[in-house]
């Protein structure tokens, strides 16, 4: 229990370290450091759960943690861990001033993160959602080009209107749970009363919160402001952003699916795979046209966001043990891919896909990483998102849902290809005008090992996936088998 | 319903009109002080009603609600906004809509009359109670005429004020639908949107010194076929 309280409080303290102290050129250092606490209690937490043993803390009280919540700080913990060594290399040549702005900013949002895994009581989840955006903005817009401003402006005015959707739902849900005779209003309390609360008001505000977060999360027709302010963004918070930042909004929307499935005479999970179904499709037909290479990362998060909804669309065991695969397989995966475009950026200057060429050449460690990053992320096997898109179809046959599967199946292959067509082109096609290779293996040191920490885990996973399938089945037992 | 209301309900009641009157003034207000000082009564009703309705009930919560609201919205929001931003974002300018006044404002209308409709089951299912009857309607019709302001307009501040509207709107339902939620969750809620409009001002400033102006709809860099 107390452990809870200091996972929560390491950023805090990151940040209290740097401003007290005024440890400017410490800053980076101390958020490592931080990072590989949180990394390494998440470990330990993750250690902690088994079949018989799902929750740690309080059920009833405002801090506590389950199986779900787990895998979510364990992303966070590694993402975080990954990202903080990479800013070093990629924040080396701005000012001292923009540095302690970054760094205070960076610690408050994985703060803002941090927390809403942990809290069990929904209002109070509301807000730390909104507190995920109100922290990250800065970040998005941390540039200062014009460019970059538009995509804060874009992703706050956006996502704020979605939090004020999603907040009218939580207090018609608070309402609800009253009404039906709530005791203790968290997310257990909800799933224990759920036979008693009304259909029609658990309907009207999992509509709203779907719609909110939805937006949040990325789902279409809500993403537009996604591929702007994942692509604006320094390379480290956009795989914060995007691995992580979207898991973490999406953990608040299926956390309903344990209520709504004990709500007596009330299915809505046909909604959860429109919205899925729909988000894959669109967003891999948009992957086809993109001109930039981050624009395309972001856009595979959409379609992320849409596989892991329809997963979770199958009810069932099977469904939901896949559906937590692919969550931490995006979260994992993408994050890498996005390391491997900030080091693009990084050498090239641009954001561009048509002017990298040859990239193989020029720079045959970046050019292999962004290979396997980009066949990781398409779904190609040995990797671990193959493996748990995979498990999506296989569970999908055994329910039954062929249509849907079929949809599902052809989307994937348009992504596949569209990923596959750009990614190629820039590792692969000839390039006229001759670089300079010594130069172009310039990279810090700290980017070449955030780079290949991030990596790892998507190689060894994909290929011996037994431990993460250990902690997906007990993640699935937590949001109700 | 019942005809005997208590004083306090009807006064409840009025207080609801004119937070409507002041959502109305939000969308078609022309200058951006004038649109402040709407926000600012809107929020000034929206304290009252949750007065209103926490000394009907003898709740504490919502009396702590009030005075919250008060602090936050009326006082300190004003405040953050003014000390953060250059003042030639106040001066006297009539600031583009993007539909002209007579029609958003009957726009306005229909999105106050959906407001009830999409109200009528949720107040049906809660049972009769009168402060149910006028916050839910009027909370969610705020809502909606805060999401209509942010979509009509192109300028920072308004489109904040927007976003700000909305989720008064979702408190003001919010007296009716959770009279007692704890004071504690209401505090940090009200951080929240200080933090909010913290973040949204530094925001303002930053694209007010990059591109001269805080017309937000000049944003447009981002488009694939500008290049």
């Amino acid at each position: 229990m107390s452990i809870l309280y200091v996972l929560m409080s390491i950023p805090i303290f990151c940040i209290i370290m740097c401003i007290i102290f005024n440890w400017n050129y410490y800053c980076k250092y101390i958020t490592v450091i931080g990072a590989l606490f949180i990394f390494l209690i998440a470990l330990y937490l993750t250690t902690k759960l088994n079949s018989s043993n799902l929750f740690i803390g309080s059920k009833y009280g405002l801090i506590g943690i389950e199986g779900f919540g787990i895998v979510i700080l364990l992303l966070i913990g590694f993402v975080n861990l990954c990202a903080s060594i990479f800013s070093i290399g990629y924040m080396q040549i701005k000012s001292k001033r923009l540095i302690k702005r970054y760094y205070l900013n960076y610690s408050l949002f994985v703060f803002s993160m941090l927390i809403v895994p942990l809290i069990q009581e929904p209002n109070v989840v509301w807000i730390a959602v909104e507190l995920t955006t109100l922290f990250s903005v800065m970040l998005v817009g941390f540039e200062n080009t014009n460019k970059a401003l538009e995509a804060a402006w874009k992703y706050v005015v956006l996502t704020l209107m979605g939090a004020g959707i999603a907040l009218l739902g939580f207090l018609i849900l608070y309402a609800a749970a009253k009404k039906a005779g709530i005791e203790n209003y968290t997310w257990t309390g909800l799933e224990k009363i759920a036979p008693a609360l009304s259909p029609i008001l658990v309907k009207t505000s999992f509509f709203l919160i779907l719609i909110g977060f939805g937006t949040k999360v990325g789902l279409v027709p809500m993403h537009t402001w996604l591929p702007d302010a994942h692509s604006q963004a320094p390379s480290p918070v956009c795989a914060l952003l995007s691995g992580i930042e979207t898991s973490v909004v999406l953990y608040v929307i299926l956390k309903f699916i344990p209520i709504i499935q004990h709500v007596h005479g009330l299915n809505i999970f046909y909604l959860i795979l429109i919205f899925g179904l729909i988000s894959t499709g669109v967003a891999a037909i948009l992957i086809i046209q993109v001109k930039d290479y981050k624009r395309l990362f972001a856009f595979s998060t959409v379609e992320h966001m849409g596989i892991i909804l329809v997963a979770f669309s199958i009810v069932s065991y099977s469904g939901n043990i896949s559906g937590m695969l692919q969550i931490i397989a995006h979260a994992i995966t993408k994050s890498m891919c996005f390391y491997a475009a900030g080091v693009v950026l990084f050498l090239y200057n641009t954001r561009e896909i048509s002017s990298i060429k040859s990239l193989i050449k020029n720079s045959p460690f970046v050019g292999i990483y962004l290979l396997i990053a980009g066949l990781s992320i398409a779904g190609a096997p040995p990797f671990l998102v193959f493996f748990s898109e995979f498990s999506i179809i296989k569970s999908a046959l055994y329910s039954r849902h062929y249509i849907m599967i079929s949809f599902l199946a052809i989307f994937i292959i348009i992504a596949f290809f569209a990923i596959m067509n750009h990614i190629s082109r820039m590792v692969f096609s000839k390039n006229n005008i001759k670089q300079n290779s010594i130069y172009m293996d310039n990279i810090p040191i700290s980017m070449k090992i955030g780079l290949l920490l991030s990596g790892l885990p998507v190689i060894i996973f994909g290929i011996y996936p037994v431990w993460i399938y250990k902690i997906a089945k007990i993640a699935a037992l937590s949001i109700g088998g | 319903m019942d005809t005997n209301i208590s004083l306090l309900m009807n006064l409840n009641a009025l207080a609801g009109g004119f937070f409507l009157v002041c959502a109305f003034f939000l969308v078609a207000g022309r200058q951006i002080g004038t649109c402040i000082k709407f926000f600012i009564l809107e929020s000034f009703f929206l304290a009252c009603s949750a007065f209103l309705v926490g000394v009907e009930i003898k709740s504490f919560h919502l009396i702590g609600v009030g005075i919250i609201n008060l602090i936050t919205k009326v006082i300190l929001i004003p405040y953050v906004l003014k000390l953060l931003l250059p003042s030639t974002v106040y001066t006297k300018r009539e600031i583009e809509h993007v539909l002209n006044i007579p029609s958003s404002l009957i726009v306005s209308l229909i999105l106050t009359i959906i407001g009830w409709f999409f109200a009528y089951p949720i107040m049906h299912q809660l049972g009769p109670w009168p402060a149910l009857y006028v916050n839910i309607p009027i909370g969610i019709s705020g809502f909606l005429l805060g999401a209509f302001t942010l979509t009509i307009r192109r300028e920072a501040i308004p489109q904040l004020l927007g976003i700000l509207a909305m989720e008064n709107g979702a408190f003001f339902a919010g007296i009716s639908l959770a009279p007692d939620l704890s004071v504690i969750t209401e505090l940090v809620a009200a951080f929240d949107i200080l933090i909010l409009v913290f973040v949204i001002g530094v925001l303002t400033r930053k694209i007010h010194e990059q591109t001269g102006t805080t017309f937000v709809g000049i944003l447009k860099f981002l488009r694939e076929e500008a290049k």
